[in-house]
């Protein structure tokens, strides 16, 4: 069990490209952490760093009180569970979960038992003199999740670890991978693309852009208050509405559109409005004309894909609520609106 | 009353048609083999002949009754210049020459190989270029240097002078670097993490996953060191460190006192010259095909 700092961290790779900013945050003690962002904006490489197998430009990494920059991944008391699982093709799984106590001289006996406890905890008992090759996606995921799992470690790495699982699989896993965790009690660090994941298994989710951490927050903060229109649009599926419009006294003006709507702050100047799908209303008497286009049945609800003044809105209504393509009334519940600075997309 | 009478559907056998091409392409393929079979099946036959036929009468395709005399022969019979060797020691020393050479080599190509793949090393592209480029320099064009070399270490007349000087093998090195370069990057992370050095990465999880692809190096290798003539002439002149190879010469070359050369000799021995690399390629050629094709990950 540990809390993990990171002050100031921060990865230029030899050839002067910048994968990670200065970036400093806490991960306490037994807590899921997830990090998500679209690919390439650093994620990984963030936790190639807290494992060791990326050298930190600059900053201080802690695990624990201990200063662990240039310990060995081998001695950061950590485990990782890889996209593709790395399982040693050649080894059984008994071998496969063993192999990190038996480097690290456990007698063989114990080893015996903490592979059998492991097994036990993840369904693996009997799959034990298997190769991996033998196994289906979902139990090489196992077996990689009983290989971090019997070294008892303070921190847990996932990295994209339920990518290559079909759809079904990776609800399940995901539940699963939670539930140990939570029973385990040990701090863990997952990197994933997918905010989907991200929003059901994090206690705090840390939002990357570009090398640069967006947002960090619990789901609901992320879901609700998106601290950018990053956030706003990469958090949530559908994503967040995002329309251009002009502000001053507490009135907004949607560009190409000429009717006010109230709304509560006081800002002058252009915006960005958000607003999340299922905050808006179907409404007759509505103060907007919306045109829908294209009308997606999902099953427990639906959603309607269109526009407002030419400007790209999607609109989830429930399932059984009535609609149809062409022109209709919306009303935007006034305390859903989010307003971003339209230069830099940061809140307002 | 309902008698249905099943009709039996009028069975009509397709004529089997004669493909033409098959044939053609096995006809082809038989004539090739029997080509091919013919210099060892004519060597075997000859070698049943005494000495005094096959000089009046040259190459025989029937069996004669000297087999197992020329075999024991050359097997068993003291001979050469020193009357101290026989084919069994030749045997042996082949032998140690083709396991000797491709142990060797394949030690020395995948610890290079490693080296170059796995270690951040500053001019490992070079180094591997470097490698590369000694196929452009086979023993033949470094034969004299070698073989000074050799001569001023005292080591001729040793196994060690036989076979040290030609183990750096490029070919190896590079089938090894492709093959590492296709284990994935995160086996030897996952294996950090476990707690692995390089040496036990190395030894538990690189050489157990390249089983096939030692398996395959290994026989080209043995058949390859085993089939080495111009090394083993120059360093060895010691007759006990003779190979097969070297002995059948010996033999066909043995215009002592205008005795006839001991032809059925000479291709017994050359018959036993043949069984082993054909017996490895034979056993181990699942494996051979396994390691040059697949790689098991």
């Amino acid at each position: 069990m540990a809390q993990v700092s990171l002050e100031g961290i921060r990865k230029v790779y030899p050839n002067g490209f910048q994968a990670v900013e200065t970036t400093s945050f806490t991960i306490q003690d037994g807590e899921f952490v997830v990090l998500v962002g679209p690919s390439g904006c650093g994620k990984s490489t963030l936790l190639r760093m807290i494992a060791g197998l990326e050298d930190i430009t600059e900053g201080t990494l802690k695990i624990g009180d201990r200063v662990v920059n240039d310990v060995d991944p081998a001695d950061r008391d950590i485990a990782m569970v890889f996209q593709n699982y790395a399982l040693y093709p050649h080894m059984t799984v008994r071998k496969n979960i063993g192999y990190g106590l038996k480097n690290r001289g456990t007698p063989t006996a114990e080893i015996a038992a903490k592979v059998e406890d492991a097994a036990k905890m993840l369904n693996l008992a009997e799959y034990l003199d298997r190769k991996p090759a033998q196994l289906s996606g979902g139990q090489r995921q196992r077996v990689a999740m009983g290989r971090a799992v019997v070294r008892d470690p303070a921190l847990f790495l996932f990295d994209e670890p339920l990518s290559n699982l079909d759809a079904k699989l990776r609800n399940q896993m995901r539940i699963e991978i939670k539930a140990l965790q939570r029973r385990l009690g040990t701090t863990a660090v997952y990197v994933t693309h997918d905010q989907v994941e991200a929003m059901t298994m994090a206690d705090r989710i840390i939002v990357l852009n570009a090398g640069k951490i967006e947002q960090i927050g619990t789901p609901s903060e992320i879901y609700h208050n998106p601290a950018s229109t990053f956030v706003a649009s990469f958090m949530g599926a559908p994503p967040m509405n995002l329309i251009e419009a002009e502000m001053g006294q507490g009135q907004v003006r949607i560009n190409g559109y000429d009717q006010l709507l109230p709304v509560p702050e006081t800002y002058a100047g252009s915006v960005t409005m958000g607003i999340r799908p299922e905050d808006v209303v179907l409404d007759d008497r509505g103060s907007v004309t919306f045109r829908v286009d294209i009308l997606e049945e999902l099953g427990a609800h639906r959603l309607l894909h269109g526009a407002i003044a030419d400007q790209p809105f999607t609109v989830m209504i429930g399932k059984d609520d009535t609609a149809e393509t062409g022109e209709t009334r919306i009303t935007l519940k006034p305390e859903a609106l989010r307003l971003f600075d339209k230069a830099t997309g940061q809140k307002l | 009353m309902a008698d249905t009478t099943l009709e039996t559907p009028a069975v009509t056998r397709p004529r089997r048609k004669i493909k033409w091409a098959t044939i053609g392409d096995h006809t082809v393929l038989i004539l090739g083999s029997l080509l091919m079979m013919l210099p060892p099946l004519l060597a075997l036959t000859t070698a049943s002949h005494d000495a005094v036929t096959i000089h009046r009468e040259g190459l025989q395709l029937t069996l004669g009754d000297d087999l197992g005399k020329n075999f024991n022969a050359a097997m068993f019979e003291k001979g050469g210049f020193t009357q101290t060797v026989d084919g069994t020691l030749m045997l042996m020393n082949s032998f140690i020459l083709g396991i000797g050479f491709a142990v060797g080599k394949i030690v020395i190509s995948m610890m290079a190989a490693y080296a170059i793949v796995y270690f951040r090393l500053r001019f490992a592209t070079l180094a591997f270029w470097v490698i590369f480029t000694t196929l452009l320099l086979p023993l033949e064009v470094r034969i004299l240097p070698s073989y000074e070399a050799i001569q001023k270490l005292g080591l001729t007349n040793t196994y060690t002078g036989l076979i040290v000087p030609l183990i750096a093998s490029a070919t190896g090195t590079f089938f090894f670097r492709q093959f590492f370069m296709s284990v994935p990057e995160e086996l030897a992370e996952a294996a950090r993490i476990d707690g692995a050095g390089p040496w036990k990465f190395f030894i538990d999880i690189l050489v157990p996953l390249s089983r096939t692809m030692i398996a395959a190096i290994f026989i080209i290798m043995f058949v390859f060191g085993w089939n080495q003539y111009l090394w083993p002439t120059l360093i060895t002149t010691d007759e006990s460190f003779f190979t097969l190879v070297r002995g059948i010469k010996q033999i066909v070359l043995s215009y002592t006192d205008s005795q006839i050369p001991e032809h059925g000799q000479a291709l017994a021995l050359a018959i036993v010259a043949m069984i082993p690399p054909v017996a490895i390629v034979v056993f181990f050629q699942n494996w051979f095909v396994k390691g040059l094709t697949e790689s098991d990950k």
